[in-house]
């Protein structure tokens, strides 16, 4: 019996086939929004009509979002969580990575999954289980801080002035782990005859870390700094969850990407919504652009 | 996810109560077309998914070739699933469950059928629904976007057992706005118990108390904003007077603070539609039973908290229209489906046929033994309705901002609203 010819692909083809499924998800998931909500910048529309009620008003939604008072509010609110949570996690991750480099050899991989886990767990999860935590009444936060210093309840959700800081924590807590990680990588391709040379020339360990290890770690950092950046003006999951979806008293933790998301979905102006959100990719740009100029090795 | 369910397969006697459900089913049986199968797809939320998946069998026996397929998702994403489904016309159900905050909004738009026009001329069954609830569910331009199929009347729950340790009367606490905050003032000194869970929930209440027709809550018919007004300086100010008396628990509705608060005693009073007593006494705070009352609001205020509707959406398969129409008939118009909805799951019926039912007559055990249904009854006929405006979510968020401003740093009034206005101003023509 002749066994049916297995089927036969043209090398000059393969490479698009093997290409086709990302490249699918990629136009369906990834481009074809990226172009629909740059249409959709351009044009009002009440959403619940259909796609034939659109109409063209050129820069209108642009206009309208510069003169936005809250698109401002919630632009302040992310420029402050993205420097409140985004600093200190390279400022405790640069250090905490040494210390771990140095100090760890046989559980070193224990210890950098540790601190790891918060950055694969479940955002929900997370801001379930923080809101739970910040409790005014019943949570386990302020009970701690009445048991050792006695204070008063703090209202951490409610008040706008607790509400930034709370959410600040969280991100620290659950990023910081991720570049320590990037540090890590980084350490361990600094050659090892670079601090043995300094420490034949005298050089102590501060020395070592602040003329050695942190000029190493410069593109690293740059990488770390480049991916907080983007990812504290694009902060969403966390606020939106323990605000309740909404922002929080006096919008104090509402960010541009909660905001505009509230915009479209909430207030039904999607053409609005569309239109900050290109404005917060511009500002994405260059902050991202600006990163850049900081750390570019000077010539 | 979303959770489908179909029911259908073996066929049952036909009906014939109603001459329209015959006239129907005789259609149907001379038509071999129609013999195959239907599926009439509904999208639902809890518990309104429960409510139909219960009427199932009852349809089944009028209609044995229409199977329904309940579509059922969480309350939030059903909603943002039926705005997808309108703006893009893909899988539209016949029918949509919505809220009647949604029902508000998409009216603002061309998705929704007009239930007025023929073949369903809703407004020859008008004088069968709870005015308010049909009220809401008409547009500006008297379009009828959706029948309703329960409501919540506006009720004042209250723990009688702290009320009277606080020897406060029920008369007191419910006599005018101003006394409703004099007895938390006692109420909260002689037990500790706060007044109500959040001052929010005062002013919500006192912005609805003299809205004129052809009024919204914050726009007139123009689009001219209201919030600098008498109606909502009073309801500021009696927020503020709820704050500075530390009479709110500070805590939101469905919060863990909330639910606790019922169960541990804390919160002496609530304001909501009569369907939360059915809450507190399943899993709220069971525990709490024979403690509650419940009351008409203060100063003889008349509100409505929350209330289902149903859709038939413009883009949903056409030959399933008239079907689609059949079944919301079914399941607002229908006396026995109304009053197995309120038995199962406290869906206090639209349909005003369904109110003279001895049912109501019966005292309910969780508040005291007390014939609240008939109270509840007395607000649902004369709760009224108010214009909706497209910018009333916006709005909403503003007014609750500057709200919490003058509550929690002492903003001025004045001020607060005239921020609001300005703010408002900018978005009305949008």
């Amino acid at each position: 019996m002749k066994l049916p010819r297995a089927p036969h692909l043209s090398p000059a083809w393969t490479p698009y086939v093997l290409l086709l499924p990302f490249v699918a998800l990629f136009a369906i998931f990834g481009l074809f929004p990226l172009v629909f909500s740059l249409y959709l910048a351009f044009q009002t529309w009440e959403p619940t009509s259909g796609l034939a009620a659109m109409q063209f008003v050129g820069l209108d939604n642009f206009a309208f979002s510069l003169q936005d008072e809250w698109f401002w509010k919630s632009l302040g609110n992310t420029a402050w969580l993205a420097v409140a949570s985004g600093v200190p996690q390279h400022l405790v991750a640069i250090p905490l990575a040494v210390f771990i480099h140095n100090a760890f050899v046989r559980s070193r991989n224990a210890v950098v999954g540790a601190y790891f886990l918060p950055y694969i767990t479940s955002t929900v999860a997370i801001a379930i289980m923080f809101s739970s935590l910040f409790s005014t009444d019943f949570g386990l936060v302020n009970t701690g801080l009445q048991a050792v210093f006695g204070t008063e309840p703090i209202d951490w959700l409610g008040q706008p002035e607790n509400i930034k800081p709370a959410i600040a924590m969280i991100v620290f807590w659950r990023y910081v782990g991720f570049n320590v990680v990037l540090y890590l990588a980084a350490l361990q391709t600094i050659p090892r005859d670079l601090y043995e040379a300094a420490t034949m020339d005298g050089a102590g360990r501060l020395q070592q870390f602040f003329f050695i290890t942190l000029p190493s770690l410069k593109p690293m950092i740059f990488f770390g700094v480049t991916l907080s950046v983007i990812g504290g003006l694009q902060l969403f999951e966390e606020p939106f969850i323990l605000t309740g979806g909404r922002g929080g008293s006096d919008q104090a933790g509402m960010t541009t990407a909660i905001y505009l998301y509230r915009m479209a979905f909430d207030f039904n102006d999607f053409g609005a919504a569309s239109a900050m959100s290109w404005l917060l990719f511009f500002v994405v740009v260059v902050l991202t652009w600006l990163t850049n100029r900081a750390f570019k090795p000077r010539t | 996810m979303a959770r489908t369910k179909t029911i259908g397969g073996s066929g049952g006697r036909a009906a014939t109560r109603r001459p329209a459900a015959l006239a129907l089913v005789l259609g149907l049986c001379l038509s071999p077309a129609a013999q195959a199968q239907k599926v009439l797809t509904v999208a639902a939320f809890p518990s309104v998914d429960k409510i139909i998946e219960t009427a199932i069998p009852a349809w089944k026996k009028l209609h044995p070739t229409v199977d329904i397929k309940v579509v059922s998702r969480q309350f939030a994403d059903h909603h943002t699933a039926m705005t997808t489904a309108l703006s893009t016309s893909f899988y539209l159900p016949d029918v949509m469950a919505l809220e009647v905050g949604y029902v508000g909004r998409f009216a603002q738009g061309g998705g929704l059928e007009d239930l007025s026009r023929e073949p369903y001329a809703i407004r020859r069954y008008e004088a069968q629904y709870v005015p308010y609830a049909f009220q809401q569910a008409t547009s500006r331009g008297g379009l009828v976007v959706a029948a309703p199929t329960d409501i919540g009347p506006g009720t004042l729950l209250y723990r009688a057992d702290i009320l009277a340790r606080a020897k406060v009367s029920e008369a007191e606490l419910t006599g005018s706005w101003d006394s409703y905050v004099d007895a938390g003032i006692r109420i909260k000194a002689a037990t500790g118990a706060y007044l109500l869970p959040h001052a929010r929930e005062m002013k919500d209440i006192l912005i609805r108390i003299g809205v004129q027709p052809g009024e919204g809550l914050y726009f007139d018919k123009d689009s001219r904003v209201l919030v600098n007004s008498p109606r909502f300086v009073r309801a500021f100010e009696l927020a503020r007077k709820i704050r500075q008396n530390k009479l709110d628990a500070r805590v939101s509705a469905w919060s863990n603070e909330w639910s606790e608060g019922f169960k541990r005693g804390t919160l002496a009073t609530q304001m909501s539609g009569a369907w939360l007593a059915g809450h507190l006494g399943n899993w709220l705070a069971p525990a709490t039973k024979g403690l509650w009352r419940a009351a008409q609001l203060p100063e003889g205020a008349w509100a409505a908290y929350g209330g289902t509707f149903f859709a038939i959406p413009r883009g949903a398969p056409a030959a399933h229209k008239v079907l689609a129409w059949e079944f919301i008939r079914f399941m607002t118009l229908d006396r026995e489906r109304q009053l197995a909805a309120f038995k199962s799951q406290d869906a206090f019926p639209a349909l005003l046929a369904a109110h003279d039912d001895p049912f109501f007559e019966q005292p309910l055990e969780f508040l005291g033994g007390q014939n609240a249904r008939l109270m509840w009854r007395v607000a649902a006929r004369r709760a009224t309705a108010v214009d909706v405006h497209k910018q009333d979510s916006f709005a909403s968020e503003v007014i609750d901002t500057e709200l919490d401003k003058v509550l929690d740093r002492g903003k001025d009034i004045k001020l607060a609203l005239h921020d609001a206005e300005r703010l408002l101003a900018k978005r009305a023509k949008r």
